[in-house]
C-alpha cells in the first residue's frame, strides 16, 4: 500500500515539474529528488493543496502561483562571509594572484539576496582590487535577485554578519558599509558602483563571458550529478588557464566528468584552478 | 564502483553521541554489508572530528560526507555540520542547506525521512541519546515504510528525552541497551 501511494507522489512530482518547464520555463527537472520532494510536500501542505496534481492544476491556470513555488523549490540560506575561512583563504592566496591583472571579471552564480556578492565586494574594496573589477550576480528566483539589488537586511543578522567579516581577516569594519533604520540595515549603494545583476539560470542558460574567478557556493548541491556536471562545464568554458572556481564547503570537483580541467588550489576550502584540460 | 547495498543502517544521536557511538561502531565487524549514516547534532560553525575519530577505532571506514558522495556498503557516513543529509535514492547522499528543523542542521528526522524512503523495508533506524524531541517522526517513518526501529533504552541514555519521543511516537520499537545494538545489527542482516 504504502509503497504505491509513494511511487503515485513521485510520478505528481516529476508531472509537476514538467508543468513548471512547459507554462513558465523553469527547469527544475534535474534537481536533487531528495530535497525537492520535500520542499514540495511541504509546499502541498502550507499552500493547503489535498495532493501535488492538485497544486499542479493551480500552477498551470494561476501565474501568481509561479513567485510561490520558487519559493519552495529554491532554497535561499545564505550568511555574509559565510564559511568566514573560505574568504580568508580568497584574501590571502587567491587575490595575490588576482592583483596582477589589469582587469577582473567576477561572477557570483546563485547569489541569492546577494550576501556573497556583498561580502566579496567589500574584500575587493579591502584589498583594492574593486576599481578594476566587474562584479556579475546572477540568479534564477527574481525576489531574491531583487532584494540582491537593494542590499537591505534584516538588523538581527548584521551581528553574525560582523563577526564572520572578522574572522574572514576583515581589514576595517562592516560598519563602514551600511546604515541603520527601522530594524533594517541597508548597504552602501556605492558596493553597487562594479556589479551587474541578472537572471541567468545553470541550467537552462549559456556561457556570457570570461571570468577570472567564479564563485557559486551551495547551488549545486541541489542539483543530480549529470546536473551539476552541466554547470561545472559552463564554468569551465568560462575560466581561462589559471581562473579560479570556488565551491561550497561540502561541494566537490571529485565526482564531476570534468575534474580532470580543474586542479585543487585551497583543498580545505574548495577552491579550485583551471588547468589546461 | 561496487555494487549498490541490499540495506542500510541510519543511526540519530544528540546530547551524549560520542560515547554512546563509541559502543556501537567500533563492535561492528569488517565488511559489514550495509552503509551506516550517522547523524549527529553539532555546533554548527565547527569543524567536526567524529568521522576522523571513528576512522581510528573502527573496522569500518568513517568518513564525512560530501555532496553526492556515492553509498557504498561497509562504510561509515557522518552528517557534516550545518548540512541537512538526504539519501538520494540509494546510490548517493545530497546535502543540503534548508532551514533547520526542530532548531537542528543536520535534522533526524530530515535524514530518516528520506532514507525511509529511499531503502524502505531495507531499512534500521536507531535513536539514541539526546535531549530533544528529534528522530522520533523520522523513525515513524521507517516504521511506516516497514523498516525496523530501535530506540536505546531510556535509562540508560545519557539524556533520555529523545529516546522516550522516539518510544512515544514508534510504540512496537525494539529497546535496546546499547551494548545489545552492535549484536543486533551484526544478526540481522535482513
Ligand atoms: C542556498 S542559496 C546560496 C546562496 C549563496 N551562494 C551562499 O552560498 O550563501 C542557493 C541559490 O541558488 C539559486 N539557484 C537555484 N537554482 C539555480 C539555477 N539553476 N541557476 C542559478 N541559480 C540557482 C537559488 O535561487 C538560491 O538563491
Amino acid at each position: 500500500m504504502i509503497d504505491t501511494y509513494e511511487k503515485v507522489e513521485d510520478i505528481e512530482i516529476r508531472l509537476l515539474l514538467e508543468a513548471l518547464y512547459h507554462r513558465y520555463h523553469y527547469d527544475f527537472r534535474n534537481y536533487a529528488m531528495s530535497s525537492i520532494r520535500r520542499r514540495l510536500r511541504q509546499a502541498r501542505e502550507q499552500l493547503g493543496f489535498s495532493t501535488i496534481s492538485a497544486m499542479q492544476e493551480h500552477v498551470l491556470h494561476d501565474p501568481d502561483m509561479l513567485p510561490r513555488m520558487l519559493r519552495y523549490l529554491t532554497v535561499q540560506v545564505s550568511e555574509m562571509f559565510r564559511d568566514p575561512s573560505y574568504f580568508l583563504a580568497i584574501r590571502q592566496k587567491v587575490v595575490p594572484h588576482l592583483r596582477t591583472y589589469p582587469s577582473l571579471k567576477i561572477w557570483v552564480a546563485g547569489c541569492s539576496a546577494g550576501e556573497e556578492l556583498y561580502s566579496l565586494v567589500i574584500l575587493f574594496r579591502e584589498e583594492g582590487l574593486e576599481e578594476r573589477t566587474l562584479f556579475y550576480a546572477t540568479d534564477i528566483n527574481p525576489d531574491a535577485l531583487a532584494q540582491a539589488e537593494t542590499g537591505v537586511y534584516d538588523i538581527e543578522r548584521v551581528r553574525l554578519f560582523t563577526e564572520n567579516h572578522r574572522q574572514a581577516g576583515g581589514k576595517s569594519s562592516l560598519s563602514d558599509y551600511y546604515t541603520t533604520a527601522y530594524n533594517r540595515c541597508a548597504l552602501d549603494k556605492s558596493l553597487r558602483r562594479n556589479v551587474v545583476f541578472s537572471d541567468h539560470s545553470l541550467v537552462t542558460d549559456q556561457v556570457f563571458g570570461e571570468m577570472q574567478f567564479v564563485s557559486c557556493r551551495n547551488v549545486m548541491i541541489y542539483f543530480d550529478r549529470p546536473l551539476q556536471d552541466r554547470a561545472i562545464g559552463l564554468f569551465r568554458d568560462s575560466l581561462p588557464h589559471n581562473g579560479f572556481l570556488g565551491l561550497g564547503a561540502k561541494e566537490t570537483l571529485r565526482f564531476s566528468t570534468h575534474a580532470d580541467s580543474f586542479r585543487e588550489f585551497v583543498r580545505e576550502e574548495k577552491i579550485y584552478q583551471r588547468t589546461r584540460a | 564502483m561496487s555494487k549498490t547495498p541490499e540495506g542500510a543502517v541510519i543511526i540519530g544521536a544528540s546530547a551524549g553521541a560520542l560515547e554512546a557511538l563509541s559502543s556501537i561502531l567500533p563492535a561492528l565487524p569488517a565488511g559489514y554489508p550495509f552503509p551506516i549514516f550517522v547523524i549527529v547534532h553539532l555546533p554548527p560553525k565547527k569543524r567536526s572530528v567524529l568521522a576522523e575519530i571513528f576512522n581510528e577505532k573502527c573496522r569500518l571506514r568513517a568518513i564525512e560526507a560530501e555532496d553526492k558522495e556515492p553509498v557504498e556498503p561497509g562504510v561509515i557516513y557522518f552528517a557534516p555540520p550545518n548540512y541537512h543529509l538526504l539519501l538520494e535514492g540509494r546510490s548517493s547522499i545530497a546535502l543540503s542547506n534548508e532551514e533547520e528543523v526542530l532548531f537542528s542542521r543536520p535534522s533526524i528526522d530530515v535524514a530518516f525521512e528520506s532514507a525511509a524512503e529511499a531503502w524502505g523495508d531495507r531499512l534500521t533506524g536507531i535513536v539514541l541519546t539526546g535531549a530533544n524531541h528529534d528522530g522520533a517522526r523520522g523513525l515513524q517513518a521507517i516504521e511506516n515504510s516497514g523498516g525496523t526501529a530501535i530506540v536505546q533504552d531510556p535509562s540508560t541514555a545519557f539524556a533520555r528525552t529523545m529516546p522516550d519521543a522516539a518510544i512515544l511516537a514508534c510504540p512496537k520499537a525494539r529497546i535496546l541497551a546499547l551494548p545489545e545494538i552492535p549484536s543486533y545489527l551484526s544478526s540481522n542482516f535482513k
